[in-house]
Protein backbone atom coordinates (compact mmCIF):
# COMPACT_ATOMS: atom_id res chain seq x y z
CA UNK A 1 0.00 0.00 0.00
CA UNK A 2 2.58 2.43 -0.33
CA UNK A 3 2.75 3.56 3.66
CA UNK A 4 6.55 4.20 3.82
CA UNK A 5 6.81 2.52 7.34
CA UNK A 6 9.71 -0.05 6.46
CA UNK A 7 11.29 3.32 5.48
CA UNK A 8 11.12 4.41 8.26
CA UNK A 9 11.75 1.78 10.96
CA UNK A 10 15.25 0.76 8.72
CA UNK A 11 16.00 3.99 9.23
CA UNK A 12 15.90 3.98 13.00
CA UNK A 13 17.40 0.55 12.95
CA UNK A 14 20.07 2.14 11.41
CA UNK A 15 20.71 5.29 13.35
CA UNK A 16 22.66 5.86 16.19
CA UNK A 17 20.17 6.68 19.05
CA UNK A 18 17.48 4.07 17.56
CA UNK A 19 14.77 6.67 18.59
CA UNK A 20 12.95 7.60 15.50
CA UNK A 21 12.09 11.26 16.87
CA UNK A 22 16.12 11.86 17.58
CA UNK A 23 16.78 9.70 14.55
CA UNK A 24 14.77 12.24 12.29
CA UNK A 25 15.03 15.25 13.90
CA UNK A 26 18.98 15.05 15.62
CA UNK A 27 21.00 12.89 13.98
CA UNK A 28 23.27 14.80 11.34
CA UNK A 29 23.69 13.81 8.45
CA UNK A 30 20.18 11.88 9.43
CA UNK A 31 20.50 7.99 8.61
CA UNK A 32 19.26 6.83 5.43
CA UNK A 33 16.90 3.77 4.99
CA UNK A 34 18.83 0.92 3.19
CA UNK A 35 15.31 -0.28 2.12
CA UNK A 36 13.35 1.61 -0.76
CA UNK A 37 9.97 2.16 -1.58
CA UNK A 38 9.21 1.65 -5.19
CA UNK A 39 6.34 3.27 -6.02
CA UNK A 40 4.58 3.51 -9.61
CA UNK A 41 0.88 4.24 -8.85
CA UNK A 42 -0.67 1.92 -8.15
CA UNK A 43 2.31 -0.63 -8.15
CA UNK A 44 4.28 -0.34 -4.74
CA UNK A 45 6.53 -2.13 -3.24
CA UNK A 46 9.53 -2.29 -1.30
CA UNK A 47 13.65 -3.63 -2.12
CA UNK A 48 16.22 -3.88 -0.38
CA UNK A 49 19.51 -6.06 -0.83
CA UNK A 50 18.38 -9.65 -2.62
CA UNK A 51 21.42 -11.25 -0.87
CA UNK A 52 22.13 -12.94 -4.45
CA UNK A 53 23.80 -16.52 -4.39
CA UNK A 54 25.79 -15.18 -7.27
CA UNK A 55 26.12 -11.56 -5.85
CA UNK A 56 27.74 -9.36 -9.06
CA UNK A 57 28.11 -6.36 -6.42
CA UNK A 58 30.75 -9.28 -4.70
CA UNK A 59 32.84 -9.86 -8.06
CA UNK A 60 32.71 -6.19 -9.12
CA UNK A 61 33.66 -4.51 -5.61
CA UNK A 62 37.43 -2.98 -5.73
CA UNK A 63 38.16 -3.23 -2.65
CA UNK A 64 36.72 -6.05 -0.99
CA UNK A 65 34.02 -4.21 0.58
CA UNK A 66 31.44 -6.21 -0.39
CA UNK A 67 31.86 -9.82 0.62
CA UNK A 68 29.71 -13.22 0.47
CA UNK A 69 29.23 -14.96 3.54
CA UNK A 70 30.30 -18.30 3.59
CA UNK A 71 28.10 -19.48 5.68
CA UNK A 72 25.75 -17.03 6.67
CA UNK A 73 25.18 -16.54 2.70
CA UNK A 74 24.59 -13.02 3.35
CA UNK A 75 26.37 -10.33 1.52
CA UNK A 76 27.71 -7.87 3.84
CA UNK A 77 29.52 -4.96 3.48
CA UNK A 78 31.99 -3.07 5.35
CA UNK A 79 31.49 0.67 5.69
CA UNK A 80 35.20 0.85 6.75
CA UNK A 81 36.74 -0.96 3.74
CA UNK A 82 34.10 0.73 1.23
CA UNK A 83 35.95 3.89 -0.97
CA UNK A 84 32.46 4.53 -2.32
CA UNK A 85 33.47 4.11 -5.84
CA UNK A 86 29.90 2.90 -6.63
CA UNK A 87 30.56 0.24 -8.86
CA UNK A 88 28.14 -2.23 -6.80
CA UNK A 89 25.54 0.48 -7.75
CA UNK A 90 26.63 -0.11 -11.26
CA UNK A 91 25.42 -3.69 -11.36
CA UNK A 92 23.41 -4.21 -8.98
CA UNK A 93 20.25 -5.90 -10.95
CA UNK A 94 17.89 -4.43 -8.20
CA UNK A 95 19.54 -0.85 -7.67
CA UNK A 96 18.94 -1.81 -4.27
CA UNK A 97 22.52 -0.19 -3.05
CA UNK A 98 22.61 2.90 -2.49
CA UNK A 99 24.99 6.38 -1.30
CA UNK A 100 25.11 6.73 2.22
CA UNK A 101 24.64 9.82 4.05
CA UNK A 102 28.48 10.80 4.00
CA UNK A 103 27.97 10.15 0.28
CA UNK A 104 31.37 8.39 0.17
CA UNK A 105 30.42 5.33 0.97
CA UNK A 106 27.47 2.96 0.07
CA UNK A 107 24.62 1.52 2.15
CA UNK A 108 22.58 -1.44 1.85
CA UNK A 109 20.29 -4.20 3.56
CA UNK A 110 21.82 -5.93 6.43
CA UNK A 111 18.91 -8.12 7.05
CA UNK A 112 19.38 -6.33 10.68
CA UNK A 113 21.94 -8.54 11.79
CA UNK A 114 21.52 -7.67 15.73
CA UNK A 115 17.96 -8.61 15.22
CA UNK A 116 15.98 -12.37 14.88
CA UNK A 117 13.25 -10.25 12.32
CA UNK A 118 14.81 -7.27 10.07
CA UNK A 119 12.73 -4.15 11.36
CA UNK A 120 11.31 -3.99 7.78
CA UNK A 121 9.46 -6.92 8.07
CA UNK A 122 8.76 -6.42 11.40
CA UNK A 123 7.18 -3.76 11.48
CA UNK A 124 5.36 -3.79 7.83
CA UNK A 125 1.50 -3.24 8.89
CA UNK A 126 0.26 -5.44 6.02
CA UNK A 127 2.20 -8.25 5.98
CA UNK A 128 3.52 -7.42 2.77
CA UNK A 129 7.08 -7.99 3.77
CA UNK A 130 8.05 -11.49 4.53
CA UNK A 131 11.25 -12.52 5.39
CA UNK A 132 12.21 -16.04 4.46
CA UNK A 133 15.02 -18.48 3.22
CA UNK A 134 14.95 -19.06 -0.70
CA UNK A 135 16.80 -22.22 -1.71
CA UNK A 136 18.80 -21.10 -5.21
CA UNK B 1 53.25 -31.72 -9.62
CA UNK B 2 50.76 -28.42 -9.00
CA UNK B 3 47.26 -28.86 -10.66
CA UNK B 4 46.49 -25.73 -11.03
CA UNK B 5 49.39 -22.62 -11.80
CA UNK B 6 48.19 -19.19 -12.76
CA UNK B 7 50.21 -16.17 -12.98
CA UNK B 8 49.38 -13.15 -11.61
CA UNK B 9 47.61 -12.87 -8.52
CA UNK B 10 45.03 -9.06 -9.16
CA UNK B 11 41.99 -9.31 -10.02
CA UNK B 12 41.70 -12.28 -12.05
CA UNK B 13 44.26 -14.54 -10.53
CA UNK B 14 41.95 -14.15 -7.13
CA UNK B 15 38.59 -14.71 -8.79
CA UNK B 16 40.30 -18.14 -10.34
CA UNK B 17 41.32 -18.81 -7.04
CA UNK B 18 38.53 -18.57 -5.47
CA UNK B 19 36.23 -20.21 -8.27
CA UNK B 20 38.69 -23.21 -8.17
CA UNK B 21 38.24 -23.89 -4.58
CA UNK B 22 34.46 -23.93 -4.87
CA UNK B 23 34.53 -26.83 -7.27
CA UNK B 24 38.17 -28.17 -6.32
CA UNK B 25 39.00 -28.17 -2.90
CA UNK B 26 42.09 -30.22 -2.72
CA UNK B 27 43.56 -29.78 -6.15
CA UNK B 28 47.03 -28.05 -5.58
CA UNK B 29 47.30 -24.16 -6.79
CA UNK B 30 50.70 -22.54 -7.21
CA UNK B 31 49.91 -18.51 -7.82
CA UNK B 32 53.17 -16.62 -9.45
CA UNK B 33 53.09 -12.79 -8.83
CA UNK B 34 55.65 -10.50 -9.88
CA UNK B 35 54.72 -8.23 -7.23
CA UNK B 36 56.53 -8.90 -3.33
CA UNK B 37 52.63 -8.79 -2.25
CA UNK B 38 50.25 -9.60 -4.21
CA UNK B 39 46.13 -9.09 -3.43
CA UNK B 40 45.77 -5.58 -3.28
CA UNK B 41 43.20 -3.11 -5.12
CA UNK B 42 44.85 -1.99 -8.08
CA UNK B 43 42.20 1.07 -8.60
CA UNK B 44 43.28 1.80 -5.03
CA UNK B 45 46.71 3.33 -5.55
CA UNK B 46 45.22 6.48 -5.89
CA UNK B 47 43.98 6.11 -2.43
CA UNK B 48 47.38 5.50 -1.25
CA UNK B 49 48.54 8.90 -2.74
CA UNK B 50 45.81 11.11 -1.29
CA UNK B 51 46.34 9.60 2.14
CA UNK B 52 42.70 7.93 2.01
CA UNK B 53 43.97 4.53 2.47
CA UNK B 54 47.22 2.59 4.06
CA UNK B 55 48.21 -0.36 2.30
CA UNK B 56 46.58 -2.58 5.06
CA UNK B 57 42.89 -0.93 3.63
CA UNK B 58 44.26 -1.76 0.17
CA UNK B 59 44.09 -5.61 0.62
CA UNK B 60 40.74 -6.62 -0.84
CA UNK B 61 40.75 -10.16 0.87
CA UNK B 62 41.65 -10.82 4.35
CA UNK B 63 45.42 -11.62 5.26
CA UNK B 64 44.86 -15.21 5.30
CA UNK B 65 43.31 -15.41 1.94
CA UNK B 66 46.16 -17.53 0.16
CA UNK B 67 46.40 -20.02 2.91
CA UNK B 68 42.40 -20.50 3.37
CA UNK B 69 42.47 -21.29 -0.15
CA UNK B 70 45.73 -23.23 0.57
CA UNK B 71 47.24 -21.76 -2.42
CA UNK B 72 51.26 -21.71 -3.09
CA UNK B 73 51.77 -17.80 -3.33
CA UNK B 74 55.03 -17.66 -5.41
CA UNK B 75 55.31 -13.82 -4.95
CA UNK B 76 58.26 -11.61 -6.08
CA UNK B 77 58.67 -14.42 -8.76
CA UNK B 78 58.43 -13.75 -12.21
CA UNK B 79 57.36 -16.08 -14.85
CA UNK B 80 59.80 -16.15 -17.49
CA UNK B 81 58.55 -18.05 -20.65
CA UNK B 82 56.03 -21.29 -21.03
CA UNK B 83 56.81 -24.78 -22.14
CA UNK B 84 52.97 -25.69 -23.64
CA UNK B 85 54.63 -29.12 -24.73
CA UNK B 86 56.04 -30.00 -21.48
CA UNK B 87 53.76 -28.16 -19.67
CA UNK B 88 55.55 -25.93 -17.62
CA UNK B 89 56.33 -22.86 -16.60
CA UNK B 90 60.37 -21.45 -16.24
CA UNK B 91 60.70 -18.84 -13.50
CA UNK B 92 63.24 -16.44 -12.34
CA UNK B 93 66.12 -18.02 -10.51
CA UNK B 94 66.08 -20.96 -12.78
CA UNK B 95 63.30 -22.91 -11.74
CA UNK B 96 60.29 -24.09 -12.60
CA UNK B 97 56.51 -25.20 -12.14
CA UNK B 98 55.01 -27.77 -14.30
CA UNK B 99 51.10 -27.34 -14.87
CA UNK B 100 47.84 -29.29 -15.65
CA UNK B 101 46.04 -26.32 -16.04
CA UNK B 102 47.64 -22.67 -16.96
CA UNK B 103 45.95 -19.60 -15.79
CA UNK B 104 47.62 -16.30 -17.99
CA UNK B 105 46.39 -13.35 -15.71
CA UNK B 106 49.06 -11.06 -15.97
CA UNK B 107 47.37 -7.96 -16.80
CA UNK B 108 48.24 -5.18 -17.82
CA UNK B 109 51.87 -2.61 -18.67
CA UNK B 110 51.63 0.93 -18.93
CA UNK B 111 51.85 2.53 -22.18
CA UNK B 112 54.78 4.42 -22.44
CA UNK B 113 55.18 6.93 -25.54
CA UNK B 114 58.31 7.89 -26.65
CA UNK B 115 58.80 11.48 -25.08
CA UNK B 116 62.43 12.95 -24.90
CA UNK B 117 63.20 13.59 -21.10
CA UNK B 118 61.06 10.76 -19.76
CA UNK B 119 64.04 9.32 -17.97
CA UNK B 120 64.19 12.10 -15.86
CA UNK B 121 64.49 11.68 -11.78
CA UNK B 122 60.32 12.85 -11.59
CA UNK B 123 58.67 11.04 -14.08
CA UNK B 124 56.17 8.06 -13.14
CA UNK B 125 54.05 5.44 -14.51
CA UNK B 126 50.93 5.08 -12.31
CA UNK B 127 49.59 1.43 -12.06
CA UNK B 128 51.40 -0.91 -9.23
CA UNK B 129 51.66 -0.72 -5.89
CA UNK B 130 55.65 -0.01 -6.02
CA UNK B 131 54.89 2.97 -8.68
CA UNK B 132 52.28 4.59 -6.54
CA UNK B 133 54.77 4.01 -3.08
CA UNK B 134 57.95 5.45 -5.33
CA UNK B 135 55.43 8.53 -6.23
CA UNK B 136 54.33 9.19 -2.72
CA UNK B 137 57.80 9.44 -1.33
CA UNK B 138 58.46 12.33 -3.82
CA UNK B 139 55.10 14.27 -2.84
CA UNK B 140 56.22 16.09 0.29
CA UNK B 141 58.95 17.90 -1.78
CA UNK B 142 56.83 18.49 -4.41
CA UNK B 143 54.78 21.67 -5.53
CA UNK B 144 53.26 20.83 -9.31
CA UNK B 145 53.05 18.26 -11.80
CA UNK B 146 52.02 17.38 -14.67
CA UNK B 147 49.25 14.26 -15.40
CA UNK B 148 49.62 12.81 -19.05
CA UNK B 149 46.36 11.70 -19.86
CA UNK B 150 42.92 12.26 -19.06
CA UNK B 151 41.58 8.68 -18.63
CA UNK B 152 40.24 7.00 -15.67
CA UNK B 153 44.05 6.68 -14.22
CA UNK B 154 44.76 10.01 -15.33
CA UNK B 155 41.95 11.94 -13.67
CA UNK B 156 42.28 9.39 -9.85
CA UNK B 157 46.08 10.43 -10.01
CA UNK B 158 44.89 14.51 -10.16
CA UNK B 159 42.54 14.07 -8.02
CA UNK B 160 44.85 12.47 -5.47
CA UNK B 161 47.75 14.92 -6.09
CA UNK B 162 45.36 17.70 -5.76
CA UNK B 163 43.94 16.40 -2.13
CA UNK B 164 47.99 16.56 -1.25
CA UNK B 165 48.03 20.07 -2.28
CA UNK B 166 49.52 20.13 -5.72
CA UNK B 167 49.23 22.19 -8.32
CA UNK B 168 48.18 20.11 -11.10
CA UNK B 169 47.84 20.35 -15.11
CA UNK B 170 46.57 17.96 -17.11
CA UNK B 171 47.38 17.18 -20.80
CA UNK B 172 45.05 15.58 -23.24
CA UNK B 173 45.47 14.55 -26.58
CA UNK B 174 41.81 14.35 -27.33
CA UNK B 175 39.75 17.23 -27.37
CA UNK B 176 37.81 16.10 -24.23
CA UNK B 177 38.64 14.66 -21.01
CA UNK B 178 37.31 11.07 -20.17
CA UNK B 179 36.65 10.96 -23.76
CA UNK B 180 36.58 6.57 -24.05
CA UNK B 181 34.00 6.46 -21.40
CA UNK B 182 32.01 9.91 -21.32
CA UNK B 183 30.03 12.12 -24.29
CA UNK B 184 31.06 15.68 -24.55
CA UNK B 185 28.36 17.19 -22.19
CA UNK B 186 29.26 14.58 -19.18
CA UNK B 187 33.04 15.35 -19.70
CA UNK B 188 32.51 18.98 -19.49
CA UNK B 189 30.39 18.64 -15.96
CA UNK B 190 33.57 16.66 -15.04
CA UNK B 191 35.72 18.94 -16.92
CA UNK B 192 34.41 21.45 -14.95
CA UNK B 193 34.37 19.85 -11.15
CA UNK B 194 38.03 19.65 -12.19
CA UNK B 195 38.65 23.03 -12.90
CA UNK B 196 37.08 24.54 -9.42
CA UNK B 197 39.45 21.92 -7.65
CA UNK B 198 42.15 24.28 -9.48
CA UNK B 199 43.22 22.21 -11.67
CA UNK B 200 44.83 23.50 -15.54
CA UNK B 201 43.34 21.35 -18.00
CA UNK B 202 44.73 21.05 -21.52
CA UNK B 203 42.93 19.28 -24.38
CA UNK B 204 44.12 18.70 -27.79
CA UNK B 205 47.94 18.15 -26.65
CA UNK B 206 50.53 15.79 -25.21
CA UNK B 207 54.23 16.65 -23.80
CA UNK B 208 56.76 17.29 -26.64
CA UNK B 209 59.50 16.60 -23.98
CA UNK B 210 60.58 16.69 -20.11
CA UNK B 211 62.97 19.33 -19.13
CA UNK B 212 65.27 19.37 -16.42
CA UNK B 213 65.69 21.83 -13.58
CA UNK B 214 68.08 24.43 -13.92
CA UNK B 215 70.21 23.08 -10.95
CA UNK B 216 70.27 19.47 -11.80
CA UNK B 217 68.79 18.87 -15.49
CA UNK B 218 68.44 15.27 -14.30
CA UNK B 219 65.81 16.20 -11.94
CA UNK B 220 62.34 17.14 -13.67
CA UNK B 221 61.68 20.90 -13.73
CA UNK B 222 59.17 21.31 -16.26
CA UNK B 223 57.64 20.02 -19.76
CA UNK B 224 56.94 21.39 -23.19
CA UNK B 225 53.38 20.65 -24.63
CA UNK B 226 52.91 20.34 -28.16
CA UNK B 227 51.91 24.45 -28.56
CA UNK B 228 55.30 24.83 -26.94
CA UNK B 229 53.82 26.07 -23.89
CA UNK B 230 56.25 25.28 -21.13
CA UNK B 231 54.42 24.35 -17.81
CA UNK B 232 56.57 24.21 -14.93
CA UNK B 233 56.63 20.96 -12.64
CA UNK B 234 58.15 18.57 -10.25
CA UNK B 235 56.30 15.93 -11.63
CA UNK B 236 55.75 13.89 -14.44
CA UNK B 237 52.96 11.33 -14.47
CA UNK B 238 52.55 9.43 -17.03
CA UNK B 239 48.85 7.56 -17.40
CA UNK B 240 48.08 7.19 -20.59
CA UNK B 241 46.58 3.55 -20.63
CA UNK B 242 46.93 0.04 -20.18
CA UNK B 243 48.44 -2.96 -22.56
CA UNK B 244 48.05 -6.24 -22.25
CA UNK B 245 51.45 -7.83 -20.67
CA UNK B 246 52.16 -10.57 -23.44
CA UNK B 247 55.85 -11.75 -22.97
CA UNK B 248 54.70 -14.71 -21.64
CA UNK B 249 52.96 -15.89 -24.52
CA UNK B 250 54.87 -14.15 -27.53
CA UNK B 251 56.44 -17.10 -29.30
CA UNK B 252 54.28 -19.57 -27.95
CA UNK B 253 51.05 -21.03 -30.02
CA UNK B 254 48.65 -19.05 -28.05
CA UNK B 255 46.91 -17.03 -29.93
CA UNK B 256 46.97 -12.99 -29.80
CA UNK B 257 45.49 -9.80 -31.42
CA UNK B 258 45.90 -6.74 -29.09
CA UNK B 259 45.21 -9.15 -26.12
CA UNK B 260 44.81 -12.67 -25.86
CA UNK B 261 42.15 -14.47 -27.81
CA UNK B 262 39.94 -16.29 -25.43
CA UNK B 263 36.52 -17.92 -26.20
CA UNK B 264 33.58 -18.42 -23.90
CA UNK B 265 35.03 -20.85 -21.32
CA UNK B 266 38.48 -18.35 -20.92
CA UNK B 267 40.10 -20.42 -22.69
CA UNK B 268 42.75 -19.88 -25.64
CA UNK B 269 43.57 -22.24 -28.88
CA UNK B 270 46.07 -24.23 -26.72
CA UNK B 271 44.53 -27.02 -24.50
CA UNK B 272 44.54 -26.52 -20.61
CA UNK B 273 45.63 -22.74 -20.99
CA UNK B 274 42.88 -20.29 -20.08
CA UNK B 275 43.36 -16.31 -20.02
CA UNK B 276 41.73 -13.49 -18.08
CA UNK B 277 41.12 -9.67 -16.85
CA UNK B 278 43.52 -7.41 -18.77
CA UNK B 279 45.25 -9.53 -21.22
CA UNK B 280 42.80 -11.00 -22.57
CA UNK B 281 39.95 -10.19 -25.18
CA UNK B 282 36.85 -11.27 -23.81
CA UNK B 283 33.56 -10.76 -25.28
CA UNK B 284 31.42 -7.41 -25.20
CA UNK B 285 28.06 -8.24 -25.71
CA UNK B 286 27.23 -4.55 -26.83
CA UNK B 287 29.69 -5.14 -29.65
CA UNK B 288 28.86 -8.45 -30.22
CA UNK B 289 33.00 -9.08 -30.49
CA UNK B 290 35.85 -9.69 -28.27
CA UNK B 291 38.36 -6.85 -27.35
CA UNK B 292 40.34 -5.29 -24.66
CA UNK B 293 38.35 -4.15 -21.80
CA UNK B 294 40.72 -3.14 -18.63
CA UNK B 295 38.15 -3.28 -15.92
CA UNK B 296 38.24 -4.94 -12.56
CA UNK B 297 34.69 -6.31 -12.58
CA UNK B 298 35.63 -8.11 -15.54
CA UNK B 299 38.71 -9.41 -15.01
CA UNK B 300 37.31 -10.60 -11.62
CA UNK B 301 34.35 -12.16 -13.69
CA UNK B 302 36.32 -13.31 -16.09
CA UNK B 303 38.74 -14.83 -13.64
CA UNK B 304 35.91 -17.05 -12.39
CA UNK B 305 35.09 -18.29 -15.52
CA UNK B 306 38.39 -19.38 -16.34
CA UNK B 307 38.83 -20.57 -12.76
CA UNK B 308 35.66 -22.73 -13.35
CA UNK B 309 36.10 -24.26 -16.31
CA UNK B 310 39.72 -24.83 -15.14
CA UNK B 311 38.46 -27.24 -12.33
CA UNK B 312 36.28 -28.77 -14.46
CA UNK B 313 32.73 -27.16 -13.81
CA UNK B 314 31.33 -25.94 -16.99
CA UNK B 315 30.95 -22.07 -16.82
CA UNK B 316 29.85 -19.76 -19.63
CA UNK B 317 31.37 -15.81 -19.68
CA UNK B 318 28.41 -14.30 -20.94
CA UNK B 319 30.12 -11.01 -21.79
CA UNK B 320 30.72 -7.94 -20.35
CA UNK B 321 30.98 -4.39 -21.75
CA UNK B 322 32.65 -0.69 -20.97
CA UNK B 323 31.27 -0.16 -17.77
CA UNK B 324 32.61 2.58 -15.96
CA UNK B 325 31.52 4.32 -12.26
CA UNK B 326 33.62 7.30 -11.12
CA UNK B 327 33.66 9.33 -7.72
CA UNK B 328 36.30 11.52 -8.36
CA UNK B 329 36.10 15.92 -7.87
CA UNK B 330 32.74 14.82 -6.37
CA UNK B 331 30.80 13.99 -9.16
CA UNK B 332 29.60 10.42 -9.41
CA UNK B 333 29.00 9.04 -12.83
CA UNK B 334 28.20 5.68 -14.37
CA UNK B 335 28.82 5.17 -17.83
CA UNK B 336 28.04 1.92 -19.77
CA UNK B 337 28.21 0.48 -22.76
CA UNK B 338 28.10 3.20 -25.73
CA UNK B 339 28.60 6.31 -24.40
CA UNK B 340 29.06 8.22 -28.34
CA UNK B 341 26.82 6.63 -30.94
CA UNK B 342 28.17 6.64 -34.60
CA UNK B 343 26.85 8.91 -36.50
CA UNK B 344 24.03 6.22 -37.70
CA UNK B 345 20.46 6.26 -38.04
CA UNK B 346 20.37 2.87 -36.13
CA UNK B 347 21.43 4.98 -32.76
CA UNK B 348 18.93 7.09 -31.06
CA UNK B 349 19.85 8.85 -28.12
CA UNK B 350 17.41 10.05 -25.33
CA UNK B 351 18.28 13.21 -22.85
CA UNK B 352 17.47 14.43 -19.63
CA UNK B 353 20.19 17.54 -18.90
CA UNK B 354 19.41 20.14 -16.16
CA UNK B 355 22.27 21.81 -15.55
CA UNK B 356 20.68 23.93 -12.47
CA UNK B 357 20.65 20.34 -10.81
CA UNK B 358 24.04 19.38 -11.95
CA UNK B 359 22.15 16.18 -13.50
CA UNK B 360 22.27 14.79 -16.87
CA UNK B 361 20.70 11.68 -18.32
CA UNK B 362 21.25 9.62 -21.08
CA UNK B 363 20.19 6.40 -22.70
CA UNK B 364 21.48 4.94 -26.23
CA UNK B 365 19.32 2.71 -28.04
CA UNK B 366 19.46 0.53 -30.67
CA UNK B 367 16.64 -0.97 -31.69
CA UNK B 368 14.42 -0.35 -28.49
CA UNK B 369 17.42 -2.06 -26.81
CA UNK B 370 19.39 -0.21 -24.45
CA UNK B 371 23.33 -0.12 -25.21
CA UNK B 372 24.26 2.94 -23.81
CA UNK B 373 23.77 4.51 -20.34
CA UNK B 374 25.65 7.48 -18.93
CA UNK B 375 24.46 9.39 -15.51
CA UNK B 376 25.83 12.28 -13.71
CA UNK B 377 24.98 12.73 -10.60
CA UNK B 378 21.98 10.31 -9.74
CA UNK B 379 23.39 7.13 -10.36
CA UNK B 380 21.57 4.54 -8.07
CA UNK B 381 18.78 3.07 -10.51
CA UNK B 382 22.08 2.37 -12.84
CA UNK B 383 22.14 -1.22 -12.39
CA UNK B 384 18.57 -1.63 -13.07
CA UNK B 385 19.51 -0.07 -16.81
CA UNK B 386 22.53 -2.60 -16.95
CA UNK B 387 20.36 -5.43 -16.39
CA UNK B 388 17.44 -4.37 -18.84
CA UNK B 389 21.03 -3.59 -21.38
CA UNK B 390 21.91 -7.29 -20.39
CA UNK B 391 18.73 -8.62 -21.10
CA UNK B 392 18.13 -6.96 -24.49
CA UNK B 393 14.97 -5.53 -23.77
CA UNK B 394 12.68 -3.83 -25.79
CA UNK B 395 12.15 -0.85 -24.08
CA UNK B 396 9.83 1.09 -26.83
CA UNK B 397 6.83 1.50 -24.39
CA UNK B 398 8.25 2.81 -21.28
CA UNK B 399 11.35 4.74 -22.92
CA UNK B 400 11.24 7.90 -21.58
CA UNK B 401 10.11 6.82 -18.44
CA UNK B 402 13.79 5.36 -18.53
CA UNK B 403 14.75 8.99 -17.21
CA UNK B 404 12.64 10.32 -14.85
CA UNK B 405 13.77 10.84 -11.21
CA UNK B 406 11.11 8.01 -10.62
CA UNK B 407 12.49 5.52 -12.47
CA UNK B 408 12.50 2.29 -10.19
CA UNK B 409 11.84 -1.20 -10.75
CA UNK B 410 7.85 -0.25 -10.66
CA UNK B 411 8.35 0.89 -13.46
CA UNK B 412 8.99 -1.74 -15.10
CA UNK B 413 5.52 -3.48 -16.79
CA UNK B 414 5.08 -6.31 -14.49
CA UNK B 415 5.30 -9.32 -17.25
CA UNK B 416 8.68 -7.97 -17.33
CA UNK B 417 9.45 -7.76 -14.01
CA UNK B 418 8.75 -11.37 -13.49
CA UNK B 419 10.58 -12.19 -16.58
CA UNK B 420 13.70 -10.47 -15.67
CA UNK B 421 13.62 -11.13 -12.18
CA UNK B 422 12.37 -14.38 -11.28
CA UNK B 423 10.32 -15.82 -8.29
CA UNK B 424 10.14 -12.11 -7.04
CA UNK B 425 7.41 -9.05 -7.03
CA UNK B 426 4.15 -11.40 -8.27
C1 LIG C 1 44.98 3.86 -10.96
C2 LIG C 1 44.03 2.84 -11.51
C3 LIG C 1 42.67 3.03 -11.31
C4 LIG C 1 41.77 2.08 -11.79
N1 LIG C 1 40.46 2.29 -11.55
C5 LIG C 1 39.56 1.38 -11.96
C6 LIG C 1 38.18 1.55 -11.70
O1 LIG C 1 37.76 2.53 -11.07
N2 LIG C 1 37.33 0.62 -12.14
C7 LIG C 1 37.76 -0.48 -12.82
O2 LIG C 1 36.93 -1.30 -13.21
N3 LIG C 1 39.05 -0.67 -13.10
C8 LIG C 1 39.97 0.22 -12.69
N4 LIG C 1 41.30 0.03 -12.97
C9 LIG C 1 41.68 -1.14 -13.77
C10 LIG C 1 41.86 -2.40 -12.94
O3 LIG C 1 42.78 -2.17 -11.93
C11 LIG C 1 42.30 -3.56 -13.83
O4 LIG C 1 41.31 -3.81 -14.79
C12 LIG C 1 42.55 -4.85 -13.04
O5 LIG C 1 43.54 -4.66 -12.08
C13 LIG C 1 42.92 -5.99 -13.98
O6 LIG C 1 43.23 -7.13 -13.25
P1 LIG C 1 44.12 -8.31 -13.83
O7 LIG C 1 44.08 -9.37 -12.81
O8 LIG C 1 43.69 -8.63 -15.20
O9 LIG C 1 45.58 -7.73 -14.00
P2 LIG C 1 46.53 -6.79 -13.16
O10 LIG C 1 45.78 -6.09 -12.09
O11 LIG C 1 47.26 -5.96 -14.13
O12 LIG C 1 47.52 -7.81 -12.45
C14 LIG C 1 48.39 -8.65 -13.13
C15 LIG C 1 49.43 -9.16 -12.18
O13 LIG C 1 50.25 -10.11 -12.84
C16 LIG C 1 51.60 -9.87 -12.54
N5 LIG C 1 52.42 -10.41 -13.63
C17 LIG C 1 52.38 -10.03 -14.94
N6 LIG C 1 53.27 -10.74 -15.66
C18 LIG C 1 53.87 -11.58 -14.79
C19 LIG C 1 54.88 -12.56 -14.93
N7 LIG C 1 55.42 -12.82 -16.12
N8 LIG C 1 55.28 -13.23 -13.83
C20 LIG C 1 54.72 -12.99 -12.62
N9 LIG C 1 53.75 -12.08 -12.44
C21 LIG C 1 53.33 -11.37 -13.51
C22 LIG C 1 51.68 -8.37 -12.42
O14 LIG C 1 52.83 -7.98 -11.71
C23 LIG C 1 50.38 -8.08 -11.69
O15 LIG C 1 50.55 -8.19 -10.32
C24 LIG C 1 42.23 0.95 -12.51
C25 LIG C 1 43.60 0.77 -12.69
C26 LIG C 1 44.50 1.69 -12.20
C27 LIG C 1 45.95 1.47 -12.42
Amino acid sequence: MGCGLCEVYCTVQHSKSKDIIKAYNKENPRPISRVKLEVHKPVSFAIQCRHCEDALCVTACLSGAMQKDEETGLVTHDTEKCIGCWTCIMVCPYGAIKMDASGKAVSKCDLCAELEVPACVANCPNGALVYKEVKP
Amino acid sequence: MPKYVIVGASAAGIGAVEAIREVDPIGTITVISEEPCPQYSRPMISDLISGKADFEKMKCRDDHFWKKNDVQALTGRTALSLNLSDKYVALDKGDHVNFEKLLVATGGKPFIPKIEGANKNGVFTFTTLSDAESLAAKIEKAKSAVVIGAGLIGVSVTEALVKRGLKVTMVELQDKILSLILDPTASEMVENAIRKAGVTIATGQTIQRVIGKTENDNIVGGAVLTSGEQVQCDLVIIAIGVIPRMELVSGTDVKTNRGILVDKFMRTNVSDVYASGDVAEAYDFVFGENRLLPLWPLAQLEGKVAGYNMAGKKADYLGGTAMSALKYFGVPIISIGIANPKDDAAYESIVKHEPERNLYRKIVLKDNAIVGVTLVNDIERAGILFHLMKNGVNVKKFKQELLSDDFCLATLPRSLRRKLYPGEYK
